[in-house]
């Protein structure tokens, strides 16, 4: 407990070693760095009494900033966000872009900044700072696509931002004090600016286009890092300003339930990924939303164990990516041949995420779920279970079995680099080590996690390992194996030449009874038609403008004086009138 | 402050409000008899140095006493020439002394690319002259002084401006219509002057405020108040009396395009609100009125339409020149929230935006030096071939825009705070609007410079060509005054606050 370091916070080794490896062109160098960052930023994590400490404040053009604000909430947001980067360090080891690796570190030290920001102010600076960076992690895979959808990215979230700083100078006006807490309500203009903005980040129902849209182009490494920090802020921004907000209840779980449809029939496996992590955020936004100290419980330690799994299920298919060069799921199979150890991992992270017992999603889950039925919300209980199903399907089943079982494609490829399966390594192991139980009178890893939520107490007295919970729990998986099973045994033998995904994907199509297609369809046209109904006011609305403004325009064509001189006396006129009205 | 009031000689000191306005003007006479264009310019680099001197000086004297009044050739006022200093002028005339040292430093190497050598001894003539018109504008303390001041600043002006011929014919065109319509200007703030003589009997603005605070007002002032308005707002380029200014700024000569974006208006708009604020009152009732009926209305158009003309331009130095109309609109914003924060941040916006449009319009200035460009598309690849000069653009451009960590962030606070205080929510969102406005002509330019590959012919790409280091020190100085300002807010901030308390006076 070093004192001298109460005051820095972890934010800044990790910009700041972010910012060096932008000017170094030796790629180790930057490598060591982007792994000795964040340790150090560890360090000063373990350094700060846990108690509660507010450091780093500091005063600029009258405003005092806080940094280095470190509590409950911050805490655990902190630590993982921490985690998060040293995997992607490790992940990204054998990367030489001196780009990216920049990149990459200042996003997650602009991360961390914003979670230990006591001011909306600092909090708006890192804001911007996340967009910023990030933006350089999609750009990086050097396709006119990808370029598009990093331009759409950068246009979303500089908006958030904007909107987030318009909404802070607002609620700042109102009640004279930049502090980021819960004195935010949607009731009033400024704090329902920044829960909008906050809402962008967050990927609300109708604000999540450009997650699908963007990180599936990202890099390899890039989508790793891309799916840990943005939108897990966006769910701490809301926990910290609007936790117990009812509004939240129901988006969260628009949220869990939507993406499902969309998942399930989409081809891009980190498309897939993308929409799960969606459906992911929805547990935790419910969790806000509920608001009660088990609740944000539940949210936080989703928040945390999903970092990771995320991650690790992000880390295989970008393994398979690098390896095989795609990850179509009609293209990829059969890869547990070649690729055995990451087809492991890629399953510890596919049962983690769908909450098998013995898993980390599973400790967290239940926290969420029991909060919400405690609270009586039975029909969104309803639909986190339904969507707790769906991602069984789609994440749990659908992104292993078509990357690594199903029809063999015949890639034989070389097992993912060491690197890398360390990276996985890592994550697998604490996706493992956080859903152990208490056994034999030892305390389990989930205890280490229960132990790093806001309220301690209430998590270590909430009963996890009960016979209902586990039995509950299997129940539901069970059933969803065995539908789909079923499901597949049904088509798999009159159509086995022809090929398989296809008819999986037929299959899955006639198991959600149309509806998938039917609402995939809907949402297209929807879609589309609002999108010609935008392109047809901008090709108008832009034509006018241009005819208007432009150098040849009616506005800016040189104009011959005389007629100035009469825009002189009507202006002298107004004048005149001004002052003859007056009282 | 003490040690600036304290290190000009006596004897200078006590003569440096007059000859900060003389020595630019012998100094014209002797340039124009300079054989060559850099002895020229070394003597108009020499004045110009003189001119910040004494400007520093002057700022550490009206430190330390709070008006320094000059009566020329020891005629006391009202029957004599006053020449009077206070908190509000005092930094309009230290921006003109600092960047007329550094536009003239980048003058020499642009100056002897755009105008014939004969003539080059003349042009710098002419821009004395311009450059102590403006100063005297600036200092005068009669109405009549102003408008000489007014005069002899624009007659040299137009002829600096159709000196861009060299380059681009147009600039006689642009030259002639500034003329006439800076002529029609000049003659409505004479009726005005005019007309408050008849009113009060002096030409002096003290006694003129004195007398008409002590009256009333009448018919008379109302009109005389128009006239001015009218006048000063078409020089300070209020909408929709700009249309002088695109082409203008277009097709001058560089340095002449970097000075006057940085000093014409701003004089002028200084000038407004000495007639505005100080002699007519913001309490009287028609002129309230106008500042939420006029000033506040002229400038958020100009905020939105001038911003979207800027969008669609095709001429680089076009493009900023409409973007220099929204800024005065941000300023005549300013002024037209009638209270001491409104007013101070349109003044501070007024030096920050000399800081950005100085540095933006060099920048523009050593692409053409180097590359001969002058068009939006032409800019493709500059960032790769002339690495310095286009971050300085970057950083003056995104202070443009009013990205946080530059100076464009302070003075937009400042405006949107002090419109909160006001209760204009409007005026808000029309800062809102706007600045996003602004990004998207920057991002066109700055797309342009950095995402695009440089231009090849015949298989050869452009090589990389850095500027002349009179061109860059200048330029690379006011790009950092941008983010250095932005840090160390105080000083600027407190010569605003000072300039529109002492205007305001405690009303």
């Amino acid at each position: 407990m070093i004192e001298a370091f109460y005051d820095v916070s972890p934010a800044w080794p990790v910009i700041i070693g972010g910012l060096i490896a932008a000017a170094i062109p030796h790629h180790l160098v930057r490598k060591g760095l982007a792994l000795l960052a964040p340790i150090l930023a560890g360090l000063l994590w373990f350094n700060v009494p846990s108690g509660g400490h507010v450091g780093g404040v500091f005063e600029l053009g009258g405003f005092v900033l806080e940094t280095f604000r470190f509590d409950g909430l911050s805490r655990i947001w902190g630590l993982i966000f921490i985690i998060a980067a040293f995997i992607n360090g490790l992940y990204g080891f054998h990367e030489k872009d001196r780009v990216a690796d920049a990149a990459g570190l200042i996003y997650a030290g602009a991360g961390l900044g914003a979670v230990f920001s006591g001011d909306l102010l600092s909090l708006f600076f890192f804001w911007e700072l996340t967009a910023i960076s990030s933006v350089f992690l999609i750009w990086g895979s050097k396709t006119q696509a990808a370029f598009k959808a990093g331009l759409r990215y950068l246009a979303i979230h500089v908006l958030s931002g904007v909107m987030l700083l318009a909404g802070a100078v607002i609620h700042a006006s109102e009640t004279g004090s930049w502090a980021f807490d819960n004195s935010l309500s949607v009731d009033t203009l400024g704090g329902l600016l920044i829960f909008l903005a906050f809402g962008i980040k967050c990927a609300f129902p109708f604000m999540h286009n450009w997650l699908q849209d963007a990180y599936p182009k990202a890099t390899v490494t890039g989508a790793v890092v891309l799916s840990a920090f943005t939108t897990k802020l966006a769910v701490y921004a809301l926990a910290r300003g609007y936790a117990g907000t009812d509004i939240l209840i129901w988006i969260g779980a628009i949220m869990t339930a939507f993406p499902v449809f969309f998942a399930v029939v989409e081809n891009d496996l980190r498309k897939v990924l993308s929409y799960s992590l969606n459906n992911q955020l929805g547990f935790m936004v419910v969790g806000v939303g509920v608001g009660t100290e088990l609740a944000i419980n539940g949210a936080a330690a989703h928040a945390f164990v999903h970092i990771i799994y995320k991650a690790l299920l992000f880390m295989s298919m970008g393994a398979v990516l690098h390896r095989v060069g795609t990850v179509k799921a009609s293209e990829l199979g059969g890869l547990f041949k070649s690729m055995p150890v990451t087809a492991v991992f890629c399953i510890i992270g596919g049962a983690a995420i769908s909450a098998f017992p013995l898993f980390s999603g599973f400790v967290a889950k239940a926290m969420t779920l029991a909060a919400v039925a405690h609270e009586h919300h039975y029909l969104v209980w309803l639909i986190l279970l339904f969507a707790s199903a769906g991602v069984l399907e789609h994440s749990g089943i659908k992104i292993p079995y078509f990357a690594f079982f199903s029809h063999d494609r015949g890639h034989r490829v070389r097992e993912a680099p060491a690197n890398m399966l360390m990276a996985m390594g890592v994550a697998a192991l604490l996706c493992l080590y956080l859903g152990w139980p208490d056994m034999f009178g030892i305390p389990g890893g989930y205890r280490a996690l229960y132990n790093l939520t806001p309220y301690p107490e209430v998590a270590n007295a909430y009963p996890m390992w009960t016979f209902d919970h586990v039995v509950g729990q299997m129940q539901l998986l069970m059933a969803a194996l065995f539908a789909f099973a079923f499901l597949v045994r049904m088509k798999w033998y009159p159509d086995e030449k022809r090929s398989v995904n296809l008819d999986f994907d037929w299959v899955y199509r006639r198991a959600f009874d149309g509806l998938a297609r039917w609402g995939f369809a809907m949402f297209g046209r929807l879609w589309s038609s609002i999108g010609n109904l935008l392109d047809g006011v901008r090709t108008r609305l832009g034509g006018r403008l241009f005819q208007t403004f432009s150098p040849m325009g009616a506005l800016s064509r040189d104009i011959p004086s005389g007629l100035l001189a009469i825009w002189t006396s009507a202006l002298l006129a107004i004048v005149l009138l001004i002052a003859y009205l007056a009282p | 402050m003490d040690m600036l009031a304290s290190f000009l000689p006596a004897g200078v000191a006590h003569h440096a409000p007059v000859l900060i306005v003389v020595v630019p003007l012998i100094a014209a006479a002797v340039a124009a008899f300079m054989p060559r264009g850099v002895m020229a310019w070394s003597v108009a680099l020499a004045t110009s140095v003189i001119v910040a001197i004494l400007a520093f000086g002057l700022l550490g004297q009206v430190g330390a006493h709070g008006v320094v009044s000059y009566d020329v050739g020891g005629w006391a006022p009202p029957h004599g020439i006053e020449i009077r200093l206070d908190r509000l002028n005092v930094p309009i005339l230290l921006l003109l002394g600092v960047l007329g040292v550094l536009s003239l430093i980048y003058a020499l190497p642009s100056v002897a690319d755009e105008i014939a050598k004969k003539q080059q001894a003349l042009f710098y003539s002419a821009f004395l002259v311009c450059f102590s018109g403006l100063i005297g504008v600036t200092i005068a303390g009669d109405a009549f002084n102003v408008f000489v001041f007014l005069e002899i600043s624009s007659i040299a002006t137009y002829t600096i401006i159709a000196m861009g011929v060299g380059k681009d014919r147009r600039a006689l065109t642009a030259s002639y219509n500034y003329l006439v319509l800076g002529t029609i200007g000049a003659t409505f703030f004479v009726i005005g002057v005019g007309f408050l003589y008849m009113a009060t009997g002096t030409l002096n603005m003290a006694d003129m405020a004195a007398v008409l605070e002590q009256n009333g007002h009448n018919r008379v002032t109302q009109a005389a108040f128009a006239f001015i308005v009218v006048g000063l707002g078409l020089k300070a380029a209020m909408f929709p009396l700009h249309v002088w200014l695109p082409n203008a700024y277009a097709f001058a000569p560089n340095f002449v395009t970097a000075f006057l974006a940085s000093t014409a208006t701003k004089v002028a708009f200084y000038a407004l609100v000495r007639f505005v604020f100080s002699i007519f009152h913001p309490d009287v009732a028609f002129v309230s009125m106008s500042f939420t009926w006029l000033f506040a209305v002229v400038g958020v158009i100009a905020m939105m339409v001038a911003s979207v003309q800027a969008v669609f331009q095709t001429d680089a130095r076009r493009l900023l020149a409409y973007s220099s109309v929204a800024q005065v609109g941000y300023m005549m914003l300013g002024l037209g929230m009638g209270t001491a924060a409104g007013l101070s941040a349109g003044l501070l916006h007024l030096m920050n935006h000399a800081l950005m449009k100085g540095a933006l319009f060099m920048a523009l200035g050593a692409f053409a030096l180097n590359f001969g460009v002058r068009r939006v598309k032409d800019l493709a690849g500059l960032g790769k071939t002339m690495p310095a000069s286009a971050m300085a653009f970057t950083v003056a451009g995104l202070s443009l825009v009013g990205v946080p960590l530059t100076v464009g962030f302070t003075s937009k606070w400042y405006l949107v705070t002090a419109a909160l205080e006001r209760g204009w929510w409007w005026a808000v969102a029309a800062l809102m609007i706007s600045s996003l406005l602004a990004l998207a002509y920057v991002a066109r330019l700055l797309a342009a410079i950095w995402m695009e590959n440089p231009p090849s012919h015949h298989g050869e790409v452009a090589q990389r060509r850095l500027a002349p280091w009179m061109v860059l020190v200048p330029m690379l100085i006011l790009a950092a005054a941008n983010v250095y300002f932005f840090f160390h807010a105080d000083p600027l901030v407190g010569l605003a606050q000072a300039a529109a308390d002492a205007v305001m006076g405690g009303r």
